[in-house]
């Protein structure tokens, strides 16, 4: 059976650090429509967080790029796509591995795809040298029962 | 992002609020790097009870501090970030012996 959209949101942004509190915290306030836990709020933020910091640190080497966010509300489930065009992943099983950095020098700690893993229910990567990455992940909202 | 400091004694504690994501990790990398060469402390404590968001960019921070406390006989006093680094850590073989965190 065909999932039936909710809702649906986009977003772009420049490729800035501080912009990172901005995408997460947007998402989890559109997520928020779904009525998740707060545990569920805030694996989605660090999911959403994890992977706009690789499209800004290692898609764009913090220059300068822009950062696409979509998020679609299914009846318990929310998808997230976050893209950008920047120098892409050579090898994307590797880079899925825990603790593997391409940046240790910067106090990276080789974590964020076993994070978003983790923390969401389902994670795809796309990805094409010199023409970007394409993250795409899903959480379900396992909405509790209550009988009185 | 707050970051407050205090000297007391030779004990030097920084108190990190709020998010610490890798926008503020910067941030307080570069204050803490330049306080603890400005006070020389003999012991360096993070505070981390008031932080509300970590993720990779603040666990790569702590283990970096950790390793730099190894080197030179600092200690970090975590608790609530070794919660975290647990979560976060679930997947990695061995991680459960929390004493060496």
């Amino acid at each position: 059976m065909e999932k039936q959209l909710k809702n649906e949101m986009k977003i772009e942004f420049l490729s800035k650090s501080a912009n990172e509190a901005f995408a997460r915290i947007a998402v989890a306030s559109f997520a928020s429509q779904l009525d998740p836990t707060i545990e569920e709020i805030a694996d989605i933020k660090t999911a959403v967080s994890e992977a706009v910091t690789n499209s800004i640190i290692h898609g764009y080497s913090n220059g300068d790029g822009i950062v696409k966010v979509k998020a679609r509300l299914y009846e318990n489930e929310i998808e997230i796509e976050i893209s950008d065009t920047g120098s892409g992943i050579e090898n994307v099983k590797e880079a899925r591995e825990p603790l593997y950095t391409t940046k240790g020098n910067l106090e990276r700690s080789g974590m964020g795809f076993t994070i978003m893993e983790n923390f969401m229910d389902d994670l795809s990567v796309e990805s094409i040298v010199g023409l970007g990455t394409k993250i795409v992940m899903t959480k379900k909202i396992k909405k509790e029962v209550t009988t009185y | 992002m707050n970051v407050k400091h205090f000297m007391e004694d030779r004990l030097l504690v920084f108190e990190i609020t709020e998010e610490l994501d890798h926008h503020n990790v910067e941030i307080i990398r570069r204050r803490a790097d330049y306080e603890i060469q400005r006070f020389m402390p003999k012991r360096v404590v993070f505070d981390f009870n008031r932080v509300v968001f970590m993720d990779s960019a603040g666990i790569g921070f702590v283990i970096r501090k950790i390793q730099n406390s190894q080197q030179s006989w600092r200690k970090i006093g975590n608790d609530k970030g070794k919660r975290k680094l647990k979560k976060s850590f679930r997947n990695v073989r061995n991680f459960e012996n929390d004493s060496d965190c």
